[in-house]
């Protein structure tokens, strides 16, 4: 052990000694090579500096950055409406739907990106009945590309068609109570909602233009003009319109629904904004062997806000949208009716005030229209209705809202009919930042 | 002989038709999503890059609407700067979305988030709404301390070098003169703001801890009762008391925010309004860039606390 240490005392104290010892030249390359080894390491320290920033990750987990975000929101309605039978004038499956209480959309909303290929979201609904039995429904569900070229993206699944402005929006986004009258004449209770996919181009314009196409089943309830049976009468035979309808399969790609969109905007001053929307939906339907419908639609959609807002009052939106739709219903000689065009066209125009920071008040207008037909059913489905109803809500946060609407309705064959919604919306966890 | 003619006129059309489009092409096309990293990005790129702004300087920045017209910007964007505390949370990521531009892409070059590399103030313990509007990554308006300012410019300055190589020694050149500036100013600023250190100072919202900080001054107390809730009647009652008995005198506003609240508490507690922006070009004479904001607003504030009375030593 001690001499160990000896040992490497010796050596430490040699050391100094033995180097003096050294050649002159050695010396001078040594320096020579640590000048040498400076330089590279400051050339490198140099080229790191200039790359440095390349994906860094932030370090906590947060909503915008977590695997998948997570929201669970509900409307809760109270109110009266003056037919018993609120169905009758609340036609929409989110509307309310009875006197006293109802919820009618408490969605879960998750989404994230899958990988680096895709996003996906999904929306997954639960509704209470008249009988207060929960409903399940698997609204949303689709994954849409993040990396295809040419300003291309690509969306598959369940979801929404992009048809005009209101149908892709859920419901808590929707600034009043319930669904649109005309949107429910062409699309049934829960929107233009389909298995399929669409492909969706961001032209190259200076201003935003963009092109969609859909491409979808067509099928059942959500898509109602389309390859839907209809309801079953007290024979137990399905009817749409009076006719007796047969499901017709997919026979062909001509038994698609297709749903072309275009959509435009344009900033007319720093704090104005137009939108400007054509949409058509083009597929067979159940009354008849060949029978097709037809619906188009433009919408127009203007906000100004002015450049000094505070969390986003004041403002003034307005928003119209215009539907016509040609339904070929087919022949029914058992039911004695002939094969016709049953023609419908209908509009909504609706305007938002947010006045002061937290309040909104708006009004909207609506009207929807059909031609006479053979059928007493599809006459009074398709009955004139023009609806006006104001609104006041109050946000506390944009988490949460108050709303209470009144709807005054004149009907063709039916009474005039009132109605008075308060609805409560709250919202839990990160929700998806909507869309323009 | 004319179809010789023809070719050649279709051929120098071409040739100019490309021509201008490389012209076009030729800057580095950047888009900030506040005008904080725009004025920095100018800087940094000066006549290299072109800069576009998605908010406005007086606009709210939490809550900017995600118009498709800024789809379009980002689109054709080789570079997007944003602030990535979540600032933007609520509008950025459908405008990205819908973009389809794979160069500003997570974890591409093209991608700058300046709070990256940052230690954020206020990250909260539990991520609990009803203490109103908070922030999981914590106070995104890191902006307003110069230091993070010089931060910021060092990535963008890294980013343009990257993305943009044959003009790198340009980049590296305005970012070593801006930072120098910067680092200068910001010993006269702090000198500036010496004499008023721990003063307190009253804000409408809680914009400003990174400047409290830097500076020495204590800016937390708010008209807001809980961030992004609007002032309440009994909270206000309450800050006039407390303005009085700490002889508070100064209240900072940004141009988005309500004066006619500041305004009442300043006529009862005597308490001067003081215009503050983040952004440059938030307050007349700020257009110049991120310095020329500074400056005013050390400036402002400084005269502000001067006049407002009590100094330290009399404090004392």
């Amino acid at each position: 052990m001690k001499l160990r240490c000896h040992f490497v005392l010796a050596i430490i104290l040699l050391v100094p000694l033995l180097s003096p010892g050294a050649d002159e030249g050695q010396q001078t390359n040594m320096v020579e090579e640590i000048k040498q080894l400076r330089l590279r390491t400051e050339a490198l320290e140099k080229k790191l500096s200039d790359t440095k920033p390349v994906a860094l990750s932030l370090g906590s987990v947060s909503a915008g950055s977590s695997y998948m975000n997570a929201s669970f929101d509900v409307l809760f309605n109270a109110g009266w409406s003056s037919t018993p039978d609120t169905k009758e004038i609340q036609p929409g499956c989110h509307d309310p739907s009875q006197r006293g209480f109802s919820i009618r959309n408490a969605e879960l909303a998750l989404d994230g990106a899958v990988d680096p290929y895709f996003k996906a979201f999904a929306n997954i609904v639960f509704m209470t009945d008249f009988e207060e039995e929960t409903q399940l429904e698997l609204e949303e569900a689709y994954a849409l590309s993040s990396s295809l070229p040419y300003g291309l993206q690509a969306k598959a699944g369940r979801f929404y068609a992009e048809f005009g402005r209101q149908n892709t929006q859920h419901p808590h986004t929707w600034s009043f109570v319930d669904q649109p009258l005309v949107l429910n004449r062409m699309f049934g209770e829960d929107g233009l909602r389909q298995n399929g996919v669409r492909l969706s181009w961001l032209a190259p314009t200076p201003n935003f233009t963009e092109l969609t196409l859909g491409v979808f089943n067509g099928q059942g309830g959500d898509a109602f003009s389309f390859r839907y049976t209809g309801e079953a009468d007290t024979n137990g035979v399905d009817r749409l319109y009076g006719r007796a309808t047969t499901a017709r399969n997919l026979d062909g790609l001509g038994d698609f629904l297709f749903v072309p969109c275009l959509a435009s905007a344009f900033d007319l001053t720093d704090s104005q904004t137009l939108v400007l929307g054509a949409s058509a939906a083009l597929g067979p339907n159940d009354t008849g062997k060949d029978t097709y419908t037809m619906i188009y639609g433009v919408d127009t959609y203007w906000k100004w806000k002015p450049a000094n807002a505070e969390a986003g009052w004041p403002f003034v939106t307005w928003q119209t949208e215009a539907l016509a739709r040609n339904f070929e219903a087919g022949a029914d000689e058992t039911a004695g009716l002939p094969s016709e065009t049953l023609c419908d066209w209908g509009l909504y125009s609706q305007v938002q005030w947010g006045f002061i920071r937290c309040w909104t008040a708006g009004l909207r207008g609506e009207y929807v229209t059909g031609n006479t037909s053979a059928s007493t059913e599809a006459n009074e489905e398709r009955a004139t209705t023009t609806r006006v109803s104001p609104n006041v809500t109050w946000y506390p946060t944009e988490f949460s809202k108050i709303r209470l609407q009144y709807n005054h309705d004149w009907r063709e064959y039916a009474q005039d009919a009132d109605a008075v919604w308060l609805q409560l919306e709250f919202m839990l966890g990160a929700h998806a930042a909507h869309k323009f | 002989m004319k179809t010789k003619t023809v070719i050649n006129t279709i051929i120098l059309a071409a040739a100019l038709l490309f021509g201008f489009a490389a012209a076009s092409h030729a800057k580095l096309n950047v888009v900030a999503t506040t005008p904080d990293f725009g004025a920095i990005a100018r800087e940094i790129g000066g006549d290299l890059v072109q800069v576009n702004v998605l908010a406005k300087p007086t606009e709210d920045s939490h809550f900017v609407d995600a118009k498709p017209s800024y789809i379009v910007k980002l689109a054709h964007t080789d570079v997007l700067i944003e602030g990535g505390a979540e600032l933007e949370m609520g509008w950025l990521p459908p405008l990205i979305g819908g973009a389809r531009n794979s160069k500003i892409e997570l974890g591409r070059p093209g991608r700058v988030r300046c709070a990256e590399g940052l230690v954020l103030l206020e990250v909260p313990t539990t991520l609990d709404r009803s203490m109103g509007d908070i922030h999981a990554m914590g106070n995104p308006h890191f902006m307003t301390d110069p230091v993070n300012a010089r931060h910021a410019a060092e990535r963008v300055g890294a980013v343009f070098s990257t993305v943009d190589p044959q003009n790198a020694a340009t980049y590296r050149e305005r970012l070593a003169a801006f930072t120098k500036r910067l680092d200068e100013k910001l010993a006269v600023w702090q000198k500036q703001l010496e004499p008023f250190k721990d003063r307190r100072v009253v804000a409408y919202h809680n914009s400003w801890p990174y400047f409290a900080n830097r500076f020495g001054i204590k800016i937390n107390l708010f008209l807001e009762p809980k961030p992004g809730i609007p002032p309440t009647p009994a909270h206000l009652a309450d800050m006039v008391t407390r303005m009085k008995t700490e002889r508070i005198g100064v209240i900072l506003v940004e141009p988005y925010q309500n004066r006619k609240t500041a305004e009442k508490v300043s006529a009862e507690t005597g308490a001067a309004i003081v215009d503050f922006a983040q952004y440059p070009g938030g307050v007349k004479g700020t257009e110049g860039g991120y310095i020329e904001l500074m400056n005013y607003l050390v400036n402002t504030l400084a005269m502000a606390l001067k006049n407002s009375g009590v100094s330290k030593e009399q404090k004392q």
